[in-house]
């Protein structure tokens, strides 16, 4: 709840892990360099525009074969659910009236596409994180957005028409603390 | 107030709010009187039930030290109540049994965790960190390198947003504090000022936000600001004067003190400065707010004012009336606590409850209020304050502003909604069985 004044108690706080060394030339730099490229592998973090997208592309009807196969088990036929609630239906969602009765969904409160990629491929499926092939995780994004009617049946999702997706709730949000940022 | 004249008797008690709430400096050396004064002090002369003789444990040589020790088997119900035992495919939580703790640190194995995907079992010979993106030049660190750093030592909670969340439930639920808080903890933590690695690394001044991610089966990540990066984070590896427990992020985790627990990403591996924030999956859906209207706080970070009483809570029950001490915890991610008010008649009437030094900013302060209970209905309440004049808000404007759920939640395992702050209340009554109220 939002009930707040200027923090002093921020601002005193601030610095304090620098205070041990005043001048950064003075700290112990043990960090051993690397370079950009050896850092490919881990660098998965996909950003709202687009940025570090993987080339690639997947459709919708290529992405119903691998869910089928890989997805619906936990999730349900046609990614409807499965067992509650711990495997919420992934389709679908009611408008966003309160948040606490309204289960938050794809379809009525994510603001971006690329969160569905991202979370698809780094963490899916449960037990065989990262198993998944770029071009699987952008038919299974192409699949599920397109079971929301977010995209076309036919529409191809690749590093260019993924952030393109205009999310239904996207500009409906409050900063609560715009001066933390 | 409260002591013995020097013809022996006893002054009427220092009431500070209704329904028993005593002065909370009443009981500095005082003690007797202050028995004798509630009337059930028991006898200071007389003979005891039966003779004192010696018990078991003191006429045999006692058992061998462990290298780790245990506590006492009479203790083997003090444990954190888990959410997913058999491990399933899911997420886990384990639940701090704070009805059953006192102090403020929390020991490390009843620290709270969630894990979205199991415990990773690192080894710490392995791990590395690298912190990249748009910076001057990335770097690897590991524990061996961290561990070469000065530390920085501090207190901090950490809270999952989460925490609380039975609480938006339309009816009490009738759980103990462990069920209801458990996703808080306190400890105290060591590690190397995030501000150092990154002036190492040279930041770029665009760079806004850290992407950081952990190194367990989700690859967890999270979006930090840079700012947050610069007032006091660490990246820490000693968790209570020793490495960090599996569940907590071993070898290393971020720490940001006072923001949703999330945030404090564990097994560390990544952090990669970016521009914009990444809009993960975390902060997309479960650690963002949907208010009344269908607004979204996005970005919410803070874990605001909040305090809730663990002695006495349900699970326990008040045996005789007479003395007791009213005690629990208070904590704010804005800073240090400034005063908790505590009430016995469901906030009708409060009195300033003693804060037990020192007051750490960002971490939990103790709270105690001595309490004469008469043996009637009586509904205990606690509200803090902190030192930037954040108020922890009443039931009915917290409902008003934020929501509950239109029917009672199934179970506390559930979360309806994020970041609940207001009052607890535990009603108790006249044979002192407590119950979870609203009031």
């Amino acid at each position: 709840m939002c009930m707040r004044k200027t923090s002093l108690a921020l601002l005193l706080g601030a610095g304090l892990g620098g205070m041990a060394f005043a001048e950064s030339a003075q700290t112990p730099k043990l960090g051993k360099p690397v370079a950009e490229q050896d850092l490919k592998a881990w660098d998965i973090a996909i950003l709202p525009d687009g940025s570090n997208l993987p080339p690639g592309s997947g459709t919708p009807a290529q992405g119903a074969k691998i869910f089928a196969e890989k997805c619906s088990a936990c999730h349900g036929d046609a990614a409807k659910g499965g067992v509650a609630p711990f495997y919420p239906s992934l389709v679908g969602g009611q408008p966003l009236t309160n948040g606490i009765d309204t289960p938050k969904t794809i379809a009525n409160y994510y603001a971006y596409a690329t969160t569905v990629f991202d979370y698809t491929r780094r963490a899916m499926p449960y037990n065989q994180p990262r198993s998944l092939t770029d071009d699987e995780v952008y038919a299974l994004t192409a699949y599920i957005l397109s079971l929301n009617k977010l995209i076309g049946e036919n529409d191809v999702m690749d590093a260019k028409t993924l952030p393109q997706v205009k999310m239904p709730n996207r500009d409906n949000y409050i900063l609560p603390y715009p001066d933390r940022i | 107030m409260g002591k013995s004249d020097r013809r022996g008797r006893t002054p009427p008690l220092d009431f500070v709010a209704g329904n028993g709430v005593i002065n909370r400096r009443a009981l500095l050396g005082q003690g007797i009187a202050l028995a004798g004064a509630a009337g059930v002090g028991g006898t200071v002369t007389g003979a005891a039930a039966e003779p004192l003789k010696d018990e078991a444990w003191s006429l045999e040589f006692g058992s061998v030290m462990q290298p780790r020790e245990m506590p006492s088997r009479y203790e083997k119900d003090v444990v954190r109540s888990l959410s997913n035992p058999k491990g399933e495919l899911r997420n886990s939580h384990a639940r701090t049994p704070h009805h059953l703790l006192n102090g403020t640190i929390t020991p490390n194995p009843l620290h709270f965790g969630i894990n979205h995907a199991g415990v990773p079992d690192i080894d710490p010979a392995k791990h590395k960190l690298v912190i990249h993106g748009m910076v001057r030049q990335p770097l690897e660190f590991t524990l061996e390198t961290l561990s070469r750093y000065p530390l920085v030592t501090r207190m901090a909670f950490v809270e999952c947003a989460g925490n609380s969340a039975p609480m938006f439930s339309a009816e009490p639920m009738q759980v103990t504090a462990q069920a209801i808080h458990g996703l808080v903890s306190n400890a105290e933590w060591s590690g190397v000022p995030l501000s150092v690695l990154l002036d190492e690394a040279g930041i770029d001044p665009k760079a806004k936000w850290l992407v950081a991610e952990g190194a367990d089966a989700h690859f967890l990540d999270r979006s930090i600001p840079v700012k947050k990066a610069y007032d006091d984070a660490l990246v820490a590896i000693y968790q209570n004067g020793e490495h960090l427990m599996p569940a907590n992020g071993y070898p290393m985790r971020l720490l940001v003190p006072g923001y949703q627990g999330n945030m404090n990403v564990k097994f560390l591996r990544r952090l990669k400065a970016v521009e914009q924030p990444a809009y993960t999956y975390f902060e997309t859906k479960n650690y963002s707010q949907v208010l009344p209207g269908g607004k979204t706080w996005r970005f919410h970070f803070l874990m605001e004012v909040k305090s809730f009483i663990t002695h006495p809570s349900f699970g326990h029950s008040l045996k005789e009336p007479g003395f007791y001490t009213i005690s629990g915890v208070a904590y704010s991610g804005t800073g240090r606590i400034a005063r908790v008010m505590v009430s016995a008649d469901g906030g009708k009437s409060w009195g300033e409850a003693a804060l037990q030094g020192p007051v750490h900013p960002q971490a939990f302060t103790r709270f105690t209020m001595p309490w004469r209970w008469d043996g009637q209905p009586a509904v205990l309440q606690s509200r803090a304050w902190d030192e930037a004049g954040n108020v922890q808000p009443l039931r009915a404007e917290f409902v008003a502003a934020r929501g509950q759920a239109s029917k009672p939640v199934a179970s506390p395992l559930l979360f309806p909604n994020q970041h609940y702050n207001s009052i607890t209340s535990w009603g108790i009554d006249s044979k002192g069985e407590i119950k979870h109220v609203y009031a």
